[in-house]
């Protein structure tokens, strides 16, 4: 086919990149689903006829400052790769996947005590939104782990370089999705629900 | 992958074995044959839920019939209602999206061909979790279930104390499971739209179907995360023993209504916006006319996307809402007429004063005119919460929204069979089989939908199995019921069209409409790779630009 503009010259254009737009509309997908379990949570606060209340609640302050310090590491971990400084960037990556953990080991531990007040998930309506919110972000959590860890062992065999720094950010991107809804979640949990 | 663009051009001569054309198409990632397996798909559940739906009216056609058990006849209507929304529209639309789309804006293919195989393979899944809950489960004993909830499925119906069984969990699992798909196939055609546009090709000149699909998918993104959420709550509660949607322990039924209309209104407008798109790309070409204010149509129908998201408790007027809550929905609901009423003036204005060509996909574009606007009145009246708390539950809102669905979107995607099938499949669909399909349909659409309101107004409720003799209800309800007869048939005859043009119809050639759009400058059916060479366009209208190289678009835009 010839060119449909004749011989006229087209001014080259930019477009965004493809996992980047993809990613970010993955995100406003998953958004829309935390809206919605956000929803039912506030909407549901207080309004259980029986069992333990939001007074149980205790907290993590400790696991989520690591949860958020996390963004900045990746943050890093990318920066470092962007600039093809391997070395750093396995280093705040194993850190960034570390911080990650900790977080999700937190999220048990919280729940480990929870059971023994007695909240489980068909305790009371308390019990369904609390295991449900924090569950589905702990999901994500998990979701991400495997990816970061993929990436990581992928690292630690020296097949990350920096042609590959576009598709690390386009992770990094869903790993701050996380830390963000966290602090929703954080801040609807156990700031204005307690 | 050298191999096969070797081996295409000569399948006519040398056919390969039946099994590896059929691992071809099963392992496919190219956007046309996803496209074709997703209208494939949509065309057998059509038919699928057009028999259901026949069903139905045979029970209806008189008073005290019993034709049907109650239960059996709540399964076929929540069987009908699901089948036809996420396993024939929503396929229907993706599958054209897919084909067209990536045409349409020079690609060579989806921004995730594999994704976009998975999607696929994600709704077929969940159409075949849907039936299977008539043989899986209980079913194996050889008491056959089916989902029995109603299309929206309220709650506490939903709850294990009034389904037992796994009925409602197999519907569940499938508008998960499809639902997945629906947001992976949005993800790659917003990607596709953003990124993969071919030079020259700047948002403002991407054709209006291309518009309409980001439209569409950008709606599907924020529609179907609310009810993979409510869907995922339901397990929840049936499975885990959450209380959500229990009212015995504080649980609100009314949430899921919200939810569910979150979901469910947005919804219609994921399946009519494509639709617009279709009528957007045929009007012009047949009134050889370029459409009339391009960027109002496309202003308007991110208007419309807008407002849908905020109308949804309109469902829901005769729950008993607040005044405010009531004022709220009411005019917003009504707010929606406006963009949707700019679109058909400027329909109209593209047809004014053009050399109208009344081929097949032309006549069904214009059906669909006179039958949204009357839709689109019906849902005016609907909007108005006084007038609704009268006719809610009614046969008024069920003649209502089919007008919508068969008037507006299914007439649309008739027209897009009849003018892209000689792309896809390099022939010609029959112009006479064409004509007596559309008027067969119009003649039975009108008879079954517009025969319907009546039974509504004089107070007939939907879902009830049947009614009793001396409400005046037989006559309109024996009328609706010879209507869908008629439309059967003439589906009938559209199935007989498709195929026999597949094997026999007349060579097509690239560009039969003589029409403007990127997809008619390549071959039909296209080739795998799309464009040998990577088009560059400077209008709205290339392939004007290039047949009338003295008079280009481009001087004007």
């Amino acid at each position: 086919m010839t060119h449909l503009a004749g011989t006229l010259e087209i001014e080259p254009t930019t477009l965004p990149s493809k996992g980047k737009v993809g990613m970010l509309t993955l995100i406003a997908a998953e958004s829309a689903i935390f809206v919605i379990f956000v929803i039912a949570y506030l909407f549901y606060l207080g309004k259980s006829l029986s069992g333990p209340t939001t007074a149980i609640l205790r907290p993590p302050i400790f696991f989520t400052i690591c949860l958020l310090s996390s963004s900045f590491t990746i943050h890093l971990a990318v920066a470092a790769l962007r600039r093809g400084r391997r070395t750093p960037f396995i280093g705040w990556w194993v850190l960034t996947f570390t911080l990650g953990a900790l977080f999700l080991i937190g999220t048990g531990l919280e729940w480990k005590h929870l059971i023994g007040e007695g909240l489980t998930i068909s305790a009371n309506l308390f019990g369904t939104t609390y295991y449900s919110l924090v569950g589905l972000h702990a999901l994500h959590v998990l979701v991400g782990l495997l990816l970061l860890g993929g990436v990581m062992v992928f690292a630690l065999f020296r097949r990350v370089g920096q042609a590959e720094a576009e598709k690390v950010d386009v992770l990094s991107l869903y790993w701050h999705f996380v830390d963000a809804v966290w602090v929703v979640v954080f801040t609807v949990v156990y700031v204005v629900g307690r | 992958m050298t191999t096969q663009s070797e081996t295409w051009p000569t399948t006519e001569s040398a056919r390969r074995p039946w099994v590896d054309e059929l691992q071809q198409w099963l392992t496919t990632v190219d956007h046309k044959r996803i496209g074709i397996l997703y209208v494939l798909f949509a065309l057998i559940f059509l038919v699928v839920g057009g028999i259901e739906a026949s069903l139905i009216r045979i029970q209806l056609i008189r008073a005290n019939s019993d034709f049907l058990a109650p239960q059996t006849f709540n399964q076929l209507f929540t069987l009908h209602g699901t089948t036809m929304i996420f396993f024939v529209a929503m396929p229907l639309m993706f599958g054209f999206a897919n084909y067209l789309v990536p045409l349409m804006i020079g690609a060579r293919d989806m921004a995730f061909p594999r994704l976009n195989a998975f999607s696929l393979w994600l709704t077929v899944s969940g159409g075949f979790l849907l039936y299977y809950s008539l043989v899986g489960g209980y079913g194996l004993y050889g008491a056959g279930s089916a989902p029995d909830v109603g299309w929206f499925a309220y709650a506490p119906l939903t709850s294990k104390t009034f389904s037992p069984g796994h009925s409602t969990d197999y519907w569940t699992l499938s508008l998960l499971v499809s639902g997945f798909g629906s947001i992976a196939t949005a993800i790659n055609i917003i990607t596709t739209v953003f990124s993969l546009r071919c030079p020259g090709m700047t948002l403002g000149r991407m054709p209006l179907f291309v518009w309409l699909a980001l439209a569409m998918a950008i709606l599907a993104i924020l529609a179907i995360g609310p009810l993979t959420a409510a869907q995922a709550m339901l397990m929840i509660d049936r499975y885990l023993g959450g209380h959500f949607f229990d009212t015995q322990a504080g649980g609100s039924a009314v949430l899921w209504m919200h939810f569910f209309w979150v979901f469910g209104h947005p919804e219609v407008y994921v399946l009519v916006i494509p639709a617009f798109g279709f009528a957007s790309e045929i009007i012009p070409v047949f009134s050889r006319k370029a459409i009339f204010g391009y960027p109002v149509m496309v202003a308007a129908t991110l208007a419309i996307a807008f407002v849908s998201v905020s109308v949804w408790a309109h469902h829901m007027f005769t729950v008993g809402m607040t005044p405010a809550g009531n004022t709220f929905f009411v005019l917003s609901t009504m707010a929606i007429a406006v963009p949707t009423g700019i679109k058909i003036f400027n329909w109209l204005a593209t047809m004014w004063g053009g050399r109208i060509e009344f081929r097949t996909p032309m006549l069904f574009c214009v059906a669909f005119l006179f039958q949204f606007l009357l839709a689109g009145l019906t849902g005016v009246m609907l909007a108005a919460a006084p007038f609704n708390w009268q006719l809610s539950g009614s046969y008024f809102v069920v003649a209502h929204f089919h007008y919508v669905i068969v008037g507006a979107i299914l007439f649309c995607a008739f027209a897009a069979f009849y003018y892209w099938y000689p792309k896809v499949t390099g022939r010609m669909l029959s112009e006479t089989l064409g004509k007596l399909h559309f008027w067969l349909f119009v003649l039975g659409f009108h008879l079954t939908f517009d025969t319907m309101h009546v039974p509504g107004l004089l107070g007939m409720p939907r879902r009830i199995y049947t009614y009793e003799g001396g409400r005046g209800w037989e006559g309109w309800n024996a009328v609706v019921t010879v209507g869908a007869v008629i439309q059967a048939v003439a589906i009938g005859i559209f199935v007989i069209n498709l195929v026999r043009a597949a094997l026999k119809g007349p060579k097509a050639g690239n560009d039969p409409w003589d029409a403007w759009t990127l997809e008619w400058s390549t071959t039909s059916p296209p080739p795998e790779y799309n464009f040998a060479t990577l088009p560059v366009v400077r209008s709205r209208r290339p392939l004007w630009d290039q047949k009338h190289p003295e008079d280009p678009d481009w001087k004007y835009e």
